[in-house]
């Protein structure tokens, strides 16, 4: 066996970033949810016991509280991400034959993963739920004011638009959440290292070597 | 439904309200974090905690006064054309419809009370005799659906003027005859799409949408829309409101 090292592979602001927005878009979705029930826009409403808030008035609550947080942490990832360089090191380019590809890898489980580097579909999807959020953000502000933001509300489609827009918002993000934390659990080290920041990878070949190019065979596991 | 604790000493929160927004402000910032964290661990009887609420509350006044700020006292909700109007059009209150207050419009007066100069009340028909004005807007429930109708009425801004009510006060409370009451900022109340609304869709308020005299403000949210309004009150004392003093937004603007 090689002697192995530690390596950094998510600076220390991205993961209290991360943590803050799991806690944070955990109750945006389940307060959001309690909402919604208020007055249905399908023929569904979400199980009562999974909401947060307990009524109307305790969700708004919640929703409105948490609403500043989740604007605080993203507007500083976004100055962060596009400042340091870590959006365009990290999530660029993409490329959408290659995403195809790779998702056509991952169904036949012969994806391949790398820490530290993002494949094209994991570079598309991170891109898709920063996208997601910030959808999210803007047509909850239209929702909540469509007469003082009304430019927000005419570029969501009017207040009921925009209502229709943050929904489905919010079921894409929920749909992303649901791959990213199995994928997570399908490979319990990228859990690891977004707590830790690191991860360990064999010593030889030289230090200097990027994870871009360390074998897949060493570093890599098979989705 | 569970009230909130807050206490009865309305004017003493009024009086220190400075203190406690600001007490309340830090609260929140230092208490958001661990506070979403421990929701995930306890779920939503956390809401009921004491500690919680608090901040909560907190956080409501907080959004109290940002969309006072971010309210544009000259911004026209949007008007839309009369084809585009609700029918059925959604009743709404805090009781069953078969429980709406039969008013009669023949004896109503409308009570003036708190910092107006000329508190003689009004009769129905001194209202409709005032110069009338109608819009067609979206309602919005604070629940999340909305319709579009039509109101016409008296411009609340005029009325103020007219009876000579302190338009540097803070607050206009509402008493209705369903015992309902709520309260709205003055700047909201001189807002000029605020109506003294006599009429839904060109016809006498019918009783469910409020007769015989309401409150329609289309840059807030159905609730501080008041019915059957028996009562104007200007203040500077913080009123509450019938939803609001069980935890719902004060402000509730659009």
């Amino acid at each position: 066996m090689n002697a192995r090292r530690h390596t950094i592979i998510h600076a220390s602001p991205i993961r209290v970033i991360h943590w803050l927005n799991v806690l944070t878009i955990l109750a945006m979705t389940l307060s959001g949810w309690r909402i919604y029930n208020a007055s249905p826009l399908f023929d569904f409403s979400f199980p009562r016991w999974i909401t947060l808030g307990g009524w109307l008035a305790g969700a708004l609550q919640w929703h409105f509280a948490m609403m500043w947080l989740l604007i605080i942490i993203n507007s500083v990832y976004l100055a962060y991400g596009v400042l340091t360089g870590h959006f365009r090191k990290k999530f660029l380019p993409v490329s959408k034959a290659e995403s195809w590809n790779n998702f056509k890898q991952a169904l036949t489980c012969k994806l391949q993963h790398k820490p530290g580097t993002y494949n094209s579909l994991q570079r598309t999807s991170y891109l898709g739920s920063v996208f997601l959020i910030i959808l999210l953000v803007a047509s909850g502000l239209a929702t909540w004011k469509p007469v003082q933001l009304h430019w927000l509300a005419w570029l969501m489609g009017d207040y009921e638009g925009a209502r229709l827009v943050h929904f489905f918002a919010m079921s894409l993000l929920m749909l992303f959440v649901a791959v990213h934390v199995s994928m997570a659990l399908l490979v319990p080290k990228t859990l690891l290292s977004i707590i830790t920041g690191k991860v360990s990878v064999a010593a030889t070949p030289p230090a200097q070597l990027s994870y871009a190019e360390i074998p897949s065979t060493e570093a890599g596991d098979a989705l | 439904m569970k009230k909130l604790s807050l206490g009865s000493n309305h004017e003493w929160l009024a009086a220190n309200r400075k203190d406690i927004q600001q007490i309340e402000r830090r609260f929140f910032l230092k208490g958001a974090f661990s506070m979403s964290a421990l929701a995930l661990l306890s779920g939503c009887d956390l809401t009921h905690d004491v500690t919680t609420q608090r901040i909560l509350n907190g956080a409501s006044r907080l959004n109290d006064d940002m969309q006072a700020r971010l309210f544009d006292p000259s911004r026209l909700a949007k008007e839309y054309p009369d084809g585009m109007i609700t029918k059925p059009f959604p009743f709404n209150a805090y009781y069953d419809r078969s429980k709406v207050p039969a008013v009669d419009g023949d004896i109503y007066q409308l009570e003036l009370l708190g910092l107006v100069r000329e508190k003689k009340p009004w009769a129905l028909k001194q209202l409709a005799a005032l110069p009338q004005t109608s819009q067609v807007t979206r309602h919005i429930c604070v629940e999340g659906w909305s319709a579009i109708g039509k109101w016409g009425g008296v411009r609340f801004s005029d009325f103020l003027q007219r009876v000579g009510a302190d338009t540097t006060a803070k607050f206009v409370g509402f008493k209705c005859a369903d015992d309902y009451y709520t309260s709205i900022d003055m700047a909201t109340a001189l807002h000029p799409q605020t109506l003294l609304a006599l009429t839904f869709a060109d016809e006498t308020l019918p009783a469910e949408y409020g007769f015989p005299l309401r409150l329609r403000a289309p840059t807030k949210l159905g609730f501080k829309n008041p019915k059957h309004i028996t009562a104007i009150y200007v203040t500077n004392v913080y009123p509450g409101g019938y939803w609001e003093d069980q935890g719902y937004n004060w402000f509730s603007g659009c």
